[in-house]
């Protein structure tokens, strides 16, 4: 984690419409808000806070027409190329037929391609540690953590910015 | 932040909080093994025991213990095969095709009916290495440089494509499932008191903690892996059906193969669905979870994917006539009137006419109706197989080698392999993930639903402050 030895400002938020709208208000008020966790999406949350749009897709399409080459290349050149046949007095290279084993291979890279990428953009693997600022933010908590060496207002003036807008519990946490 | 007009039926009834959510399913994974699990899988074991010896001697021996002959040369093991396959595509049907129609009624259901997903393409691949013999060379199925030139597989032919598209399948369906699993067992992790399961789940969650930036790209990501599911189940059945399309067998050489598969595998599929959660629901105490709303829409695409699947029996039949080709008008004659009637008309008869009886608002409700219905789907559509398979085959090309096909011990014992295979991995799966999807569930269920009137939440403010979980929360 690059965030060692930072003082953060955790709000517990119980609902998931409050906390939405605490983000907007807290932002209105010049907070800059680090992240917010839920235990589920909350649709909208990632444009609220400022987080750029994911590329995912971007990758996602480049793994497939690596599928898809991988495919053609493969079904071409083995069935054209390194041993001609003709079955049913069809072209060795007779593409329609390979139109499944295409699609297969595009899909499979797709999916892995992109999954793979999702958990190396998250920082997600089997050992890794998770950064948990409250863990009931698996539960059912709303858990909105901020950064204090970012932003240029006081602890307190944010403390209670953060209750304002409908905080449970406000805490400091070091990390 | 969903938004439920009033009108409507909640999807998950009782008033649950988000906290009542994580307890309600947590519970089963936290808790000890009950008996009634303890002596389900030890059935369910034993029956895996006894398959396990069959298909053993199986391969010992060679196939020629099955009733197999050389007019009939698919039987049980591709009528398994087809029927196992057919059920696995229920499970990407409601995780990926109803998540593409915004369907949210899908999120109850949709961790067990992958679950049954994957466990039904394992069964169905085990059938695949039965019908080989020779197992230990099913590599030979897949393009590897080998030793003999290297001699490639035909790429022109439907079973190497259905090697592609059912490996395929199943690793995205896997990849799919474990996708959606990790929030929850992050979740689990959290609540975990000792160190060792703590670990095991840990490891699984993968360190998942639920920030905004995860989540927005884990919606993203699931969005792109239903958009891909949707074509990919769809291919898997219509392929399936090429192993019979693409060959020159009256009853099997027709084009409207396809489609009548895949709409015979969602039948089954939810048929099968069904019969595993109304028992689950049950044993779980998830009444409020899996509704009879939710037994009600599986009910209707029963019945949708029943008649569609009639329709394509009766058309059938009539271009069998109507082509005017003796040898396939022949085929469909001798499938209804011949030696195995009594499969075809099993096969009408729990296909066609019982789905019907959903038309029935107190059937579709009914959880006896709905289970037993169940039941019989899965048997008209095993019987569907069947006579596709065996009634084209064993009326060869020459009367000489008509032929009829009556199945050993074996046939019996290799299928009865697969169910204890099934219920061993599905208990296995209900013992130790939780059977719902905990994250997707909480964002459906109506926010602060202590604050709605009791209309609406089926529960009184007073009760549900009242309530054990409500006070744990609150603490």
């Amino acid at each position: 984690m690059t965030d060692i030895n930072k003082k953060f400002l955790v709000g517990v938020y119980d609902d998931d419409d409050v906390v939405l709208s605490a983000v907007g208000k807290l932002k209105n008020s010049g907070v800059k808000i680090y992240e917010v966790y839920s235990p589920f999406a909350i649709h909208g949350m990632d444009i609220a806070i400022g987080h750029p749009r994911t590329r995912i897709g971007i990758a996602a399409f480049c793994f497939g027409c690596t599928g898809f080459l991988c495919a053609l290349l493969l079904t071409t050149w083995t069935m054209g190329i390194d041993w001609p046949m003709v079955i049913g007095g069809k072209d060795p290279i007779s593409l329609p037929n390979y139109v499944p084993v295409m699609f297969e291979l595009t899909v499979l890279f797709t999916a892995f391609g992109m999954t793979i990428s999702f958990f190396i953009t998250n920082g997600l693997g089997p050992t890794v540690k998770p950064l948990l600022f409250d863990p009931r933010c698996t539960d059912n908590k709303f858990v909105m953590a901020i950064d204090l060496s970012k932003n240029k207002l006081s602890e307190a003036e944010i403390a209670s910015i953060v209750k304002a807008s409908g905080a449970e519990e406000v805490s400091i946490k070091q990390l | 932040m969903h938004v439920t007009s009033p009108v409507r039926t909640p999807l998950v009834t009782g008033g649950k909080t988000y906290a009542d959510v994580t307890e309600d399913i947590c519970k089963q994974v936290e808790g000890k093994p009950t008996k009634e699990w303890k002596v389900a899988f030890g059935i369910s074991l034993a029956v895996l025991a006894y398959g396990t010896a069959c298909l053993f001697w199986t391969w010992w021996e060679g196939l020629g213990v099955w009733g197999l002959n050389k007019t009939v040369g698919w039987a049980w093991d591709i009528t398994n095969f087809v029927w196992w396959v057919g059920i696995g595509h229920a499970g990407t049907l409601i995780s990926a095709i109803l998540l593409l129609f915004r369907q949210k009624w899908r999120t109850s259901i949709n961790r067990a009916a992958e679950a049954m997903t994957i466990f039904a393409v394992i069964c169905a691949a085990s059938f695949i290495l039965m019908h080989m013999g020779r197992p230990w060379l099913a590599h030979w199925a897949l393009p590897l440089p080998n030793t003999f030139g290297s001699l490639w597989v035909n790429f022109n032919s439907p079973l190497v494509w259905d090697v592609f598209a059912i490996s395929t399948y199943f690793s995205v369906s896997c990849l799919f499932w474990y996708v959606g699993l990790v929030p929850d067992l992050a979740t689990i992790r959290d609540r975990a008191q000792n160190k060792v399961s703590k670990y095991i789940y840990g490891t699984l969650a993968m360190g998942w903690n639920g920030s905004s930036k995860t989540w927005a790209r884990y919606e993203y990501i699931s969005l792109i892996l239903a958009g891909l599911s949707t074509p990919l189940v769809l291919s898997v059945h219509t392929i399936v059906s090429f192993d019979f399309a693409t060959s020159v067998i009256p009853g099997w050489h027709t084009t409207i193969f396809p489609p009548y598969f895949v709409a015979g595998a969602i039948f089954s599929g939810f048929a099968m669905v069904q019969n595993l959660m109304l028992v689950t629901r049950v044993v779980y105490k998830l009444e409020d979870y899996i509704t009879f709303e939710h037994i009600e829409m599986m009910n209707t695409i029963i019945t949708l994917t029943g008649s569609i699947v009639g329709v394509a029996y009766l058309t059938e039949f009539f271009i069998a006539w109507y082509s005017g080709v003796e040898y396939e008008s022949y085929a469909f004659i001798n499938r209804a009137t011949g030696p195995y009637w009594w499969a075809y008309w099993a096969m009408m008869t729990c296909n066609v006419i019982s789905p019907q009886l959903f038309w029935s608002r107190k059937i579709r409700r009914s959880i006896t109706w709905t289970f037993f219905l169940s039941v019989v789907v899965n048997i008209g559509m095993w019987f569907e197989r069947f006579v596709i398979i065996v009634t084209s085959l064993h009326r060869d090309y020459i009367p000489s080698s008509w032929a009829m096909f009556y199945p050993t011990m074996f046939d019996i014992g290799d299928y009865i392999f697969s169910f204890g295979l099934f219920f061993t991995l599905f208990f296995l799966f209900s013992k130790y993930l939780p059977v719902i999807n905990m994250a997707e569930v909480k964002a459906v269920i109506r926010t602060s639903s202590e604050k709605l009137p009791k209309k609406i939440s089926g529960v009184s403010k007073a009760d549900r402050l009242a309530s054990p979980a409500y006070k744990k929360d609150a603490e």
